[in-house]
């Protein structure tokens, strides 16, 4: 059963020089109670991916595409049904969840207020948000405090409590490890996947620049390069078999124990990916890709192999999807 | 558990209260010493020596030259040593003696002041107030809503541009010789005598709508733009994206935005205390309304000396007062400085 | 932000070329406008008490006075103290905060605290105190008067911004490579803080230009001369509204608002142009 499904998706940027193509018709799907992995280097629009799934503001504008979270298409809906339906069905962890939460009012009160916008009496939440906290090794005393008076991990650990306490459908956590260290990193995706064993969500996608952590949570992976779909499929098999050059690349650039540099020589990918705002006909990896070929002028569509779907020339025998 | 809470923690907030309001208190009489000095030291170090300057004016009137002059080396005590001068000064000031005003001779000056401080005061307080809170609603509401600010951001820039008594003297215009509702000069009707009664606080007011709108419209300017370009700021806040992405409404957001953007404001208050005092000063002279800023102007018009260093002084007592009550109004609703001393847990 | 872009942008935002052209327009204005009277600002012209008409562009006052030609004079004026009087308190905030936030320790502990000290005190007040000692008053002593009270708020700003462009990594790189200090400050620390110190200016140009008006309205204006708001004294000091001479005040006034609104939503323009959070999109 799908929870999310996204078909063929255009999210764009209106700049000074045209659109910037950051999401450009993009399609997956999200199983029940599966922990999708997106990943990719950053501008290949997979954090505009997730932010567009839920808000889109000037300067991001929908440009095609549809994405239903249970027969909801979520970007032809009126605002006021989109409202209701953010924090209810499809939930998130931002970036910038450190300093998420207002500083100037109480954490109780912005709670109540987050609430009372959904409807929700918090007295009848009270309990549930108290159990919750004690899970994420917070008092309930906090919650007379300012934001400002907890630290950077305490305020991040909360807002991942307060953006779940409706149990959505699904929730999008976007990049949420990137500024930690190694350590907490381990704490916070131990936390997510506590949170998500739990019910407090029934499905999660996961963001993240770092595939190594994709590893240790996710159940799916989509790969994403300059805007587009690059490789979908199980973690394992992904990591195992990558097909699209550019998930080799990014897996053979991971650093492993054991191996020392004279060795093997550690095999990052050169260049840089193509500009947003200038894209041509041909396959957006072409000039960093070892294995292009005359074929590559051309964009690929995505081929079935195996299990995993992948957006290279070089799998052209496989069923088109 | 990495959560604790420090013991004693309210009696360490209340030890931080108390430094923080000893500092402002300290920069304040720092600030009071500097312009008192400031005002002592000019008329013994502006070139020209503006005090022999004046002797000289006063030496043409034949009766009152010679007292002047005596009363003038005496009062400056220009024949003493410059230390013991200044010295001579603190000691006047503390037993309250400004000199003795020349346009109003033989007044004291402080007795001059104080008598027309009640008017100022109740024409400024009030306004500052109102406008402070009308300017920032209109501010907050037109902020992001194109035409709306489109059309309401140029009113509230001439608003502010305008030159406080200039928007003085055109209400008096409007409101006092073409429509002739208003009295448009004095505090109150010239047969009476200001008392406690209902019929004198009624011409009383009667004579302060006029000169108190004409200062709440300018002041309100400001505080809309201020307001305005706050509000868009804090709408980019990250807090305020967050709450979007859970569902909450635009008035919501707003409201939160709102109680952000007015701390900020009330900073400004502080800053903008100077400008709203003179402000204040102008617009008493346009109406003739009787408080310090009209007999600033007798003492300029009148080389009354005494008189000028004696309201300055007044002006600053005021504002450092003001500064001092804004600190506190922002200790209160500003947790952040509050809480801000106890760092992370 | 690159060239292009800033130039795009400046072309593009209606505030700022709506400023340009009212400002270009009234300093054409101050600059030909005395060509086109044939009178003097002070001097008796004609009948008083006159309304405009076609004689006297904008009416005569109680004595006679021709109220174009004042008038024409008077923006003149005003334009020049914000320009010097505004200059001035650009450049001394800029120098006082600079050197306060470059150098830093106790420098700038002292710089700070007399910062403060004149914020508190306002400017008007301390105007007075040292125009009402001065016995001969002109446009430039008033510009001095005023920028050497106004600069305060502009030197706290310029420190503040000296102080995050000095942790830059531009500026470490020329420390590291023992450039001299004079050439980190006019090669890397002053082209990028250009943009800034133009906005400071502008506000400057018009608060000095309120500062002056208002002096000149309590009685501490040049003591030659005329100004707009000497015109605007003289028409309170003789019941001009009383008389129903609505054209002596309102001309005057109009123009000051005019400039100084003009100055800050130029000002808006700009910060806009440089701070895209504030673009309208």
């Amino acid at each position: 059963m799908e929870i999310l499904q996204v078909k063929d998706l255009k999210l764009y940027y209106k700049t000074l020089y045209g659109m910037a193509k950051a999401v450009d018709g993009v399609s997956f799907t999200v199983r029940k109670g599966e922990t999708l992995g997106i990943a990719g280097e950053s501008g290949c629009g997979k954090t505009t991916l997730g932010l567009g799934l839920v808000l889109r503001k000037p300067p991001m504008v929908w440009c095609g595409g549809q994405a239903f979270i249970e027969d909801t298409d979520l970007m032809n809906l009126d605002e006021k049904s989109m409202r209701k339906l953010r924090y209810e069905k499809i939930s998130i962890i931002p970036q910038y969840a450190m300093d998420a939460l207002n500083p100037t009012k109480k954490i109780r009160q912005i709670i109540q207020d987050l609430l009372k916008e959904h409807k929700q009496r918090y007295e009848e939440k009270q309990e549930l948000l108290t159990e919750r906290l004690t899970l994420i090794n917070l008092n309930k005393k906090i919650l007379d405090m300012y934001p400002i008076e907890l630290s950077g991990g305490m305020r991040q650990r909360l807002v991942m409590v307060i953006s779940t306490l409706l149990n959505p459908k699904l929730l999008i956590s976007d990049e949420i490890t990137s500024a930690l260290d190694v350590s907490t990193q381990k704490t916070v995706i131990q936390t997510l996947y506590q949170m998500k064993k739990k019910g407090f969500m029934d499905s999660l996608i996961f963001i993240t620049h770092d595939l190594s952590l994709l590893y240790q949570i996710a159940d799916r992976v989509m790969i994403m390069y300059a805007g587009k779909v690059a490789e979908i499929g199980e973690i394992q098999d992904i990591v195992d078999n990558p097909l699209h050059p550019y998930t080799r690349a990014l897996i053979g650039s991971l650093p492993r124990i054991g191996v020392r540099y004279h060795e093997t020589k550690l095999k990052g990918i050169h260049g840089y990916p193509p500009n947003l705002l200038k894209i041509g006909p041909a396959c957006r990896f072409k000039e960093r890709c070892p294995m292009a070929f005359n074929k590559c002028e051309e964009n690929p569509p995505i081929f079935r192999v195996n299990a995993q779907e992948v957006a290279c020339w070089l799998y052209e025998e496989g069923e088109r999807v | 558990m990495n959560f604790s809470r420090p013991k004693g923690r309210d009696c360490s907030e209340v030890i931080f209260l108390r430094k923080y309001l000893l500092k402002k208190i300290l920069i304040y009489v720092l600030t009071f010493f500097f312009a008192a000095t400031i005002n002592w030291a000019i008329p013994r170090f502006m070139p020209g020596n503006p005090i022999h300057f004046l002797i000289a004016r006063f030496a043409t009137l034949p009766e009152s030259a010679k007292v002047l002059q005596s009363y003038f080396t005496q009062a400056f005590g220009l024949d003493r040593p410059l230390m013991e001068q200044y010295v001579n000064f603190w000691r006047a000031f503390f037993k309250g003696d400004l000199g003795i005003s020349i346009y109003l001779y033989p007044q004291p000056v402080l007795k001059v002041i104080l008598r027309s401080l009640p008017y100022t005061v109740l024409l400024l307080l009030p306004a500052i107030i109102v406008s402070f809170v009308i300017g920032n609603r209109f501010g907050a509401f037109v902020a992001r809503k194109k035409y709306l600010d489109n059309i309401a951001l140029p009113i509230f820039y001439t608003l502010t541009a305008a030159p406080y008594f200039w928007f003085g003297i055109l209400l008096a215009w409007l409101f006092g010789v073409v429509l002739k509702v208003f009295p448009i000069a004095g505090a109150y009707s010239f047969a009476m005598t200001p008392s406690f009664s209902w019929r004198f606080v009624s011409n009383y007011l009667y004579h302060w709508i006029l000169p108190f709108s004409s200062l709440v419209l300018v002041m309100l300017g400001g505080w809309a733009i201020g307001m305005r370009n706050m509000i868009i700021y804090e709408l980019e806040a990250n807090y305020s994206r967050y709450m979007e992405a859970l569902g909450s409404s635009q008035s919501l957001i707003r409201r939160y935005a709102y109680r952000n953007a007015i701390l900020p404001q009330v900073t400004g208050l502080a800053i903008q205390l100077g400008t709203a005092v003179a402000g204040t000063l102008t617009t008493e002279i346009v109406f003739s309304y009787p408080g310090i800023g009209y007999i600033l102007m007798q003492g300029i018009l009148n080389q009354d000396y005494f008189l000028i260093q004696g309201c300055f002084l007044f002006i600053i007592v005021g504002v450092l007062i003001a500064n001092f009550i804004v600190d506190i109004l922002y200790l209160i609703i500003d947790p952040r400085i509050r809480k801000s001393y106890t760092g992370e847990i | 932000m690159n060239l292009k872009e800033f130039v795009y942008f400046f072309l593009r935002n209606k505030k700022i070329i709506t400023a340009l052209c009212i400002l270009g327009l009234l300093a054409l204005v101050s600059i030909f406008g005395p060509f086109l009277t044939s009178y003097d600002p002070l001097e008796f012209a004609s009948a008083p008490y006159q309304p405009p008409n076609r004689q006297h562009w904008l009416g005569t006052n109680t004595f006679g006075q021709d109220l174009f030609t004042q008038t024409v004079y008077g923006l003149r004026s005003s334009l020049l103290v914000g320009l010097f009087g505004g200059g001035l308190a650009t450049i001394i905030g800029l120098i006082i905060g600079f050197l306060a936030g470059y150098r830093g320790g106790w420098f700038d502990e002292i710089l700070m605290m007399l910062t403060n000290i004149l914020m508190v005190i306002p400017t008007l007040a301390l105007l007075i105190i040292i125009a009402a000692y001065l016995p001969y008053r002109g446009v430039l002593i008033q510009s001095v008067i005023i920028g050497l009270t106004a600069w305060p708020w502009t030197a706290r700003a310029v420190r503040a911004q000296t102080l995050s462009l000095k942790t830059r990594e531009f500026v470490d790189l020329a420390r590291i490579t023992a450039t001299r200090s004079s050439k980190i400050i006019f090669q890397e620390i002053m082209p990028n803080m250009m943009s800034y110190v133009f906005m400071v200016f502008i506000l400057q140009f018009g608060g000095a230009i309120l500062a002056a008006t208002g002096l000149d309205f309590i009685g501490l204006g040049p003591t030659r001369g005329i100004s707009l708001g000497i015109m605007l004294q003289q028409a309170t000091l003789w019941n001009a509204i009383q008389l129903g001479m609505w054209w002596w005040v309102v001309t005057p006034g109009a123009l000051i608002t005019l400039v100084v609104a003009t100055l800050y939503i130029m000002n808006t323009g700009l910060d806009e142009v440089f701070n895209p959070r504030l673009r309208e999109m």
